[in-house]
């Protein structure tokens, strides 16, 4: 029962704190829960397919298929929350400011609140399809051990749905403003590090030669596959053993998205003072 | 060029793969062998040289997936029930490099690099 928990927990987890950032970012928009519950609710069925499929999945691109879908779903999801960003330098002000001119914002702000549940998607089906796996194991499996096993992932599952509560609250004790500025950090490495798992599926596949020496390891330090390193890896992209290509995507993706936050952002203030 | 590259990282990435790498460019891979049943690796003690890539083919033959998975060879990857899995592992160091099966902690195996 303690390693069914354990298993499922340590799925669940990235999916609590990256949902737990969603619902932080998109506090004060309206229909939020629908749209997070969506793309929740789209992410455990697609998981329940992708489980399903997991063998042909992995026979395709000789034997890759695996790789090479992760890769290219962490790519959606860097690109969603960049563009979310860039979305939030462009109306974040107005928003900010409440009330003034919300209608607007709304009827713009469900584009990006489809970005994150998509983001939110993503994130559910990564970790949900493994969950989906083991416990369909547990459950063909002996009868006897096979409930004690289900109620572990029960709790699992539960203690994970806790980390997305703990990191929305804990994120919602930040008063507006200071949030604003915190939760596009948030996202911008979330972004980053997404960028550098799809690289290190790449990696995997063999489609990324290039690039591949390891830069540093910091296995000592903080290993990866401690609980602090996990959380380190969701939210910031941590990995104790990065390689160059890896290093270059997470840096390009830094870098990309200030530019273009800067751009869309003082493209509005141009327009603004047009307007004004 | 440059400017493409920040707004698109994933792209450019994408883009730099298929300019820099085909899988048949990597270098000849070392191939082993391993199969997985009534929750045991066979053979659970494996070995190859030093600083050749190595594909790992792992086939479940058990009813149930099985994730096929390494701290110190950095892999991760789920075979399903009755299947096989192909897991590349860039080329090392000699040692010893401990796997198992995520989803049954009981299952272990080594790889001793020469």
């Amino acid at each position: 029962m303690l390693a069914a928990l354990i298993i499922v927990f340590r799925e669940v987890f990235e999916a609590g704190l990256i949902i737990g950032i969603v619902l932080a970012v998109t506090g004060s928009v309206p229909h939020r829960n629908r749209w997070i519950g969506g793309g929740v609710l789209a992410g455990a069925l697609a998981a329940c397919l992708v489980a399903a499929f997991a063998g042909a999945l992995s026979r395709l691109f000789a034997g890759m298929g695996q790789e090479l879908f992760n890769a290219s779903i962490l790519g959606i999801a860097v690109v969603m929350l960049t563009w979310h960003n860039v979305w939030m330098a462009q109306h974040g002000r107005e928003m900010a400011g409440e009330m003034r001119a919300i209608g607007k914002a709304v009827a713009d702000g469900t584009k990006s609140l489809l970005a994150l549940a998509v983001v939110v998607g993503v994130a559910v089906l990564r970790e949900g399809s493994e969950v989906a796996l083991f416990l369909y194991g547990v459950v063909t499996s002996d009868g006897g051990s096979a409930s004690s096993l289900a109620i572990g992932g029960a709790i699992g599952l539960a203690l994970g749905a806790g980390v997305c509560l703990l990191t929305y609250f804990g994120l919602m004790r930040i008063p507006p403003r200071p949030l604003f500025a915190t939760t596009t950090a948030l996202i911008t490495l979330l972004a980053a590090g997404m960028a550098a798992q799809a690289v290190a599926f790449l990696e995997r596949a063999n489609w990324l030669t290039s690039l591949d020496t390891v830069v540093w390891d910091s296995t000592w330090l903080l290993s990866e596959t401690s609980i602090g390193g996990r959380a380190l890896h969701t939210l910031i992209g941590y990995t104790d053993q990065p390689t160059q290509m890896q290093l270059l995507a997470y840096v390009a993706v830094l870098v990309g998205t200030f530019m273009l936050m800067r751009l869309s952002g003082s493209q509005h203030s141009h327009r603004a003072v047009a307007a004004g | 060029m440059l400017n493409t590259m920040k707004k698109f990282p994933f792209a450019a990435v994408c883009a730099i793969t298929m300019l820099s790498a085909s899988p048949s460019s990597a270098q000849q891979a070392i191939e082993i062998q391993v199969s997985y049943s009534s929750g045991q690796f066979q053979p659970s003690e494996v070995r190859a040289p030093a600083d050749k890539p190595i594909t790992f083919r792992v086939k479940n033959l058990d009813g149930k997936a099985m994730e096929f998975e390494s701290k110190s060879l950095r892999v991760e990857k789920v075979v399903a029930a009755n299947s096989e899995g192909v897991i590349n592992v860039r080329a090392l160091k000699p040692g010893r490099y401990e796997f198992y099966d995520d989803f049954n902690e009981k299952a272990r195996g080594a790889l001793t690099v020469q």
